[in-house]
């Protein structure tokens, strides 16, 4: 249990997705004008990854190390997360509705994610089981979802700030997200 | 042959992935903390978009175009995983480990599905290969550049030789994860100040409009076409 939480800190604070390993910063950077849209993204990306990471864990572990095929394991996660995110929007288009209005536009932005695909690897990588490997990615989406939340609301401040014209778009989203990542490399004191 | 060498010419130059069409940034963010890393990933990337070219160039009339993506993506992932394995078992342990997640994660690189989308899947072989030529290198030379300057800041070094005087202090903040935000944001300030100045040759790169802003990490495009729309709306 103590492991499950170091894993779950860690990845959700100490080495956030984002912020320092550079996964899913299209999104990051795409969907963060507004705190609704942000968080909508976020909770999108939390449900995506958490399945994904149980289902690719649990393929590999069962299917692709019992027949020996682990280095198949690239060309099977990408084609498992496209089928799972279609999967995923029909399924909710039909059985509930209402989550598929708030998480539905997201979607099939999520497929080119490369989160997905990163944290499915991680979990190779690193030998996890398939709790901890759902523990991992859901912690790993959580910290994704912080971080465009707290980046969508600065930049709704932004909005109102004079700032020099080569610096105004994205650039400054830039800046904000590099202070960001110092004020989030203060949390690698806590493990 | 012109046409191979002008497909060069507008990968290196014209098109360049890192700094005029601003795709990839996952890798450029992440692996450009040194000068030769950012070679690596960039040569790794460069032998992939090579090969996939020539591969999904030559079943272009076979691919019937509605399961292209997936077709693609299955193209890209095989070549993806022989490059691994050629790197894990050549090249140098500490660039391998270096690069480590990234390696895999080049099947998702936008760069790479671009130009499978854009060009190769309409031209033939001979040329396709050089246009995926032309945009690694062009990668590569973007990755190795922006590794040399977060490295030479950083570090003093630039592919591990010292080049700044013994009584230079690194700012270390440049080779760990939030120098790679901001160096990014300078160069596309850069880019903002070049554009501002020669407003009409970027007006027709619309890439990000197909597939919404999330899968699209034309970050140039984010920026302007909301500018422009915003501009329009003043003026109407």
């Amino acid at each position: 249990m103590k492991e499950l939480i170091l894993i779950a800190i860690g990845s959700a604070l100490v080495n956030n997705v984002v912020l320092s390993q550079f996964l899913g910063i299209c999104p990051f950077l795409g969907v963060s004008k507004k705190m609704d849209t942000a968080a909508g993204m976020g909770g999108a990306v939390i449900f995506v990854i958490t399945i994904s990471s149980f289902l690719t864990s649990l393929i590999y572990n069962y299917i692709l190390v019992n027949l020996h095929i682990e280095y198949l394991k690239t060309i099977v996660f990408i084609l498992l997360i496209a089928a799972l995110v279609q999967f995923v929007e029909m399924f909710l288009k039909k059985t509930s509705p209402s989550l598929y209005k708030a998480l539905g536009v997201y979607l099939p932005l999520i497929t080119t994610n490369c989160a997905v695909l990163g944290i499915a690897l991680t979990n190779v990588q690193n030998d996890y089981g398939i709790l901890t490997s759902v523990v991992n990615g859901f912690a790993t989406a959580v910290g994704f979802t912080i971080s465009i939340v707290i980046l969508a609301g600065v930049r709704e401040r932004i909005e109102y700030n004079d700032i020099p014209d080569s610096f105004k778009g994205t650039p400054i989203v830039l800046v904000t997200a590099g202070l960001m990542a110092i004020a989030f490399m203060g949390f690698s004191g806590i493990i | 042959m012109n046409k191979c060498v002008e497909r060069l010419y507008n990968g290196i130059v014209k098109e360049n992935p890192t700094f005029v069409l601003m795709l990839g940034m996952c890798p450029t963010l992440a692996v450009t903390t040194a000068a030769i890393n950012g070679a690596g990933m960039g040569l790794a990337s460069t032998v992939v978009l090579t090969l996939s070219n020539i591969m999904i160039s030559m079943l272009r009339k076979v691919i019937p175009s509605r399961v292209r993506m997936p077709a693609f993506i299955v193209i890209v992932a095989s070549f993806v995983t022989f490059v691994d394995f050629l790197m894990q078992a050549y090249c140098p342990p500490s660039l391998y480990d270096a690069l480590g997640i990234y390696i895999p994660l080049i099947v998702v690189n936008c760069i790479i599905l671009g130009r499978a989308e854009a060009y190769a899947s309409k031209n033939p072989v001979l040329p396709s290969m050089f246009d995926g030529l032309g945009m690694g290198l062009g990668f590569t030379v973007g990755l190795t550049v922006l590794g040399a300057f977060r490295e030479l800041i950083g570090a003093g070094t630039v592919f591990g030789f010292h080049i700044m005087p013994a009584s230079y202090e690194p700012i270390i903040i440049f080779i760990l994860p939030p120098g790679a935000f901001f160096v990014l944001a300078a160069l596309v300030a850069i880019q903002n100040k070049c554009k501002n100045r020669k407003k009409k040759e970027y007006s027709d790169i619309t890439i990000c409009k197909d597939a919404g802003c999330a899968s699209c990490t034309n970050m140039m495009c984010g920026g302007r076409v909301f500018a422009e729309e915003e501009a329009k709306k003043e003026e109407g």
